[in-house]
């Protein structure tokens, strides 16, 4: 008797290997083995893991991303640094091997009278802070591991109205995963209190699963599990809706030709004035997208794996294409 | 990419080729899977004792126990002052030679052999006799002639003859007087036998008996049928040895020859000795050796003690690597740095698994406070790091010199832990508080830890140190395991947990305006695609150009 309850405790905490094969749902080993290792070439992460190098590729690729302004690569280039900023005045600096939106500073404005920086907070900084914090990034106190790093100096995004209320502090960025040019699946990350203004989803941001066909909301979950509203805001998440939706997937869909890597999670952040532009490029995408749009990766990876000749396709036509099979909503 | 098929091709060649190395060393050099089966050396030792003519060189020339099955001799000594030794091997037998100028006094000479007792040894150093063609004197020869014929009629072949001939002599009668007044029985059974026409000559037998001493060898009778022969017990016609007994003379020769000397005589005292399976294995191995031939092959015992208690630590890391391989892959347990548990598992083997514990979390625990303190400093990486080796480094000297001051030597051992990878690990997991929070740290710490006690009680147990170290062959199995468990693609242990909430949610509830589920809508899209992959492709292709259409037509008409 109390093994049989044990026995059904235990299914109750935990999910059937094969319930889960049936699902689609993908697991670590087979992300890594059968996608990350088969789809991206080793020689190319250095273009995703350093932002400046993804800018540079970017760039020759006529792929929108925030302005770079300027970048800081030795420490004699940092009292440099008014020649690079010039008479920017929103702006932002960030590191080239950073993670988790670590060693972000963003610029507002620069006060008139003392010429001191003034941050996102309105906190005001002055100018050997600011010297410090650049020379902190090329230490790589930021960087993965540690390693010499630099200092991106960027023109600053203005986030899009639609998407006020549904973050609490920080980047409402949303997360495509793109597979051979085809998008897959789609989420948004909204950061928390519990996050601390992250927006990594084990640490409590809330994540929003994105229907391809139409850029509506899915469903949401906070750790691991669904939620309705934003826990601080209050905010009804089903209602949520990126616009531009075209133009997202076109500009997620382009990254592969620009890459070269198969197998990639791209960061686009929707822009007040300039529209879509890609923020990063993820060479090891999570798998907590699945969570979030309530439907497993392996389907829809196997589907675009068994189509022949799609290179033959072009860029609208992969987006079409994915929004006709992977999309949820009709309208 | 390499094929699937070859790299299937390559581990399963892997995993034969270990498979087949095991079972070479298990079959043909009996190294035993389980450690430490008690197997039996008899340490025989033979005392020559004689009185030497005066004024005479001495040469004493004693026989050495034969090859035989049963037993494998490992090893033989002399102690004898002053004489030269010689070993001779002579017709089959060999004979170790004292010689000495000028003996003086009553003089003792030793000599001992430490002899396996093994059932595998096949070999025997027993040459067939020729026949002895009969030239006793009457009446003893008609004597014979008439056992012979009488045991000959109620035999069947030479082992019963043999059989008969003994009952013949056991029985009390006028002819048997006679002949056991001239000859010794044993001397008269082959004598009989070979008027029959029989192989047969005595050989000298001692009983193995533990911690007996002053023995002496009995006369036994080989009766030989072609090349196959049986011994026989002249006193009682039993036939074949006890177990514990063994042949020292079996072709014939005498046990000692004394030139120079007078009241000669040899006895033996006999021990037995228990040693491990692997000990008996070593030594009969190193005795291959000096006798120039091959070692097992494959084997590190031909490398000196130092050198293969090195190698014995080595050959035990892949276990740990495989468990670290294992509980990563498909436990999915998640560790701090990858192999850090496995060097942890190695220091607690030196040190025991408690102290080691408690040593791996205070050290841990310090250093993490050291670092939190250095981290507000805003130093560069180079420097952090060596400034958390030199506290690493102190602080174990601290605990190891507190500890043996309070009288707990144990505590010196901690300094085994390896401080380079203790610093990373610090270093790490401190970045890991800093960005994820404390309870990643005792997340990644605990399942860290966790490994390396896995790996260190895999890595501890005997009989696991045993087969890495005794079978080679293990490490190629344990190349092909981890291979295999790098192809995996299945579901790790954790996510069954992880995607618990997952599995649930899509089985109750339909996302969107969907009416199945996605997976299986997709299932049959795939099914049609693979079924007619140039068709369906070609629809496909044309509905998403015409929604690319409507798409334009849509943006002019804005």
């Amino acid at each position: 008797m109390d093994l049989l309850k044990k026995l059904k405790d235990f299914k109750n905490r935990y999910a059937s290997p094969f319930e889960m094969r049936d699902d689609g749902i993908m697991g670590m080993n087979q992300r890594n083995v059968n996608y990350i290792g088969r789809y991206n070439k080793r020689s190319l992460f250095p273009l995703v893991d350093n932002k400046l190098l993804t800018k540079k590729i970017a760039l020759e690729n006529h792929v929108n991303t925030p302005v770079l302004i300027g970048s800081v690569e030795n420490q004699h280039q940092v009292e440099d640094i008014f020649n690079i900023i010039g008479d920017h005045t929103e702006f932002c600096i960030k590191p080239a091997h950073g993670s988790g939106g670590k060693g972000i500073l963003v610029i507002k404005d620069r006060s008139k009278t003392s010429g001191n920086f003034i941050k996102a907070s309105g906190q005001e900084i002055p100018t050997h802070e600011l010297k410090r914090h650049i020379t902190n990034i090329l230490a790589g106190l930021f960087s993965l591991g540690g390693k010499q790093d630099i200092a991106l100096i960027e023109d600053l995004i203005h986030f899009d109205n639609v998407f006020s209320g549904y973050s609490y502090d920080g980047v409402p960025d949303t997360r495509v995963i793109v597979f051979q040019g085809f998008p897959i699946m789609s989420m948004m990350r909204l950061s928390t209190a519990a996050s601390d203004g992250k927006a990594n989803l084990h640490q409590g941001a809330v994540g929003v699963g994105i229907c391809l066909r139409t850029g509506r909301a899915v469903r949401a979950v906070q750790f691991n599990e669904p939620v309705s509203i934003h826990p601080d805001t209050d905010k009804d998440l089903s209602l949520l809706k990126v616009p531009h939706w075209h133009q997202v997937l076109e500009l997620a869909s382009s990254c592969y030709d620009m890459s070269g890597l198969g197998y990639i999670g791209t960061d686009i952040v929707l822009d007040r004035d300039r529209g879509p532009m890609l923020l990063e490029l993820n060479a090891r995408p999570g798998l907590a997208i699945q969570t979030c749009n309530n439907a497993g990766l392996l389907p829809r990876l196997r589907l675009i794996e068994a189509i022949t000749k799609k290179h033959r396709l072009s860029i609208k036509e992969r987006v079409a294409f994915s929004m006709e099979h992977f999309g949820v909503f009709n309208e | 990419m390499v094929s699937r098929g070859l790299f299937y091709f390559v581990t399963a060649i892997l995993f034969l080729a270990g498979i087949l190395l095991i079972a070479y060393q298990r079959i043909t050099f009996n190294v035993p899977f389980v450690p430490n089966l008690a197997r039996e050396i008899w340490t025989v030792e033979a005392k020559v004792e004689f009185e030497p003519n005066i004024g005479e060189a001495s040469e004493v020339k004693l026989s050495l126990p034969a090859v035989q099955p049963g037993f494998t001799q490992l090893q033989q000594n002399t102690a004898s002052l002053g004489y030269g030794v010689n070993y001779v091997k002579k017709d089959g037998t060999t004979f170790v030679e004292w010689t000495k100028r000028n003996p003086q006094g009553l003089q003792i000479l030793y000599y001992t052999a430490d002899i396996l007792v093994d059932e595998k040894s096949q070999e025997s150093s027993m040459i067939v006799p020729a026949l002895i063609e009969n030239v006793e004197a009457e009446p003893y020869a008609t004597a014979m002639r008439e056992i012979a014929s009488v045991a000959g009629s109620r035999s069947s072949n030479p082992y019963s003859f043999a059989n008969q001939i003994i009952h013949e002599l056991s029985l009390d009668n006028e002819i048997t007087s006679l002949l056991l007044s001239k000859y010794s029985k044993p001397e008269l059974v082959v004598h009989i036998l070979n008027l029959g026409h029989v192989h047969a000559r005595t050989v000298g037998v001692l009983d193995l008996k533990d911690g007996r001493r002053n023995q002496r060898l009995h006369n036994y009778v080989a009766v030989f049928d072609k090349t196959e022969y049986k011994i026989f017990d002249p006193k009682n016609g039993h036939s074949g040895l006890k177990k514990n007994q063994i042949i020292w003379t079996d072709n014939g020769t005498s046990l000692l020859d004394v030139a120079g000397g007078k009241h000669a005589s040899v006895s033996f005292t006999t021990i037995s000795n228990s040693v491990s399976a692997i000990e008996a294995g070593n030594r009969k191995a190193n005795i291959d050796m000096a006798a120039g031939e091959e070692l097992i092959p494959f084997s590190l015992q031909a490398l000196p003690v130092e050198e293969q208690s090195l190698f014995k630590s080595l050959l035990l890391l892949p276990i740990g690597v495989v468990i670290v391989v294992f509980l990563r892959v498909i436990v999915g347990i998640k560790t701090s740095g990858t192999f850090m548990p496995v060097l942890i598992a190695m220091s607690f083997l030196q040190t025991s698994l408690w102290i080691g514990l408690i040593g791996f979390i205070s050290i841990v625990g310090v250093g993490l406070i050291v670092r939190s303190w250095l981290s507000h400093l805003n130093l560069l990486l180079v420097a952090r790091i060596s400034a958390v080796i030199i506290t690493v480094i102190a602080l174990i000297g601290f605990i190891s010199f507190f500890t043996y001051k309070i009288g707990l030597t144990e505590g010196v051992k901690i300094t085994f832990f390896p401080m380079i990878i203790l610093s990373w690990t610090i270093e790490r997991m401190s970045i890991l508080w800093e960005e994820e929070g404390y309870k990643e740290v005792i997340k990644q710490g605990g399942g860290s830890l966790f490994v390396a006690v896995c790996a260190y009680l895999s890595m501890s147990s005997f009989f696991i140190q045993h087969l890495s170290f005794n079978f080679l062959g293990l490490q190629l199995i344990l190349l092909a395991l981890v291979l295999i468990m790098g192809n995996y693609t299945g579901f790790r242990l954790s996510e069954m947990k992880r995607f618990k909430p997952l599995a649930v949610q899509i089985k109750n509830f339909r996302n969107g305006d969907e009416t199945e589920l996605e997976a299986v809508r997709l299932k049959e899209e795939l099914k049609e695609i693979k079924a007619d992959p140039h068709n369906t492709y070609r629809t496909w292709k044309k509905q998403a150009q015409h929604m690319v259409e409507e798409e334009e037509t849509k943006k002019d008409h804005e």
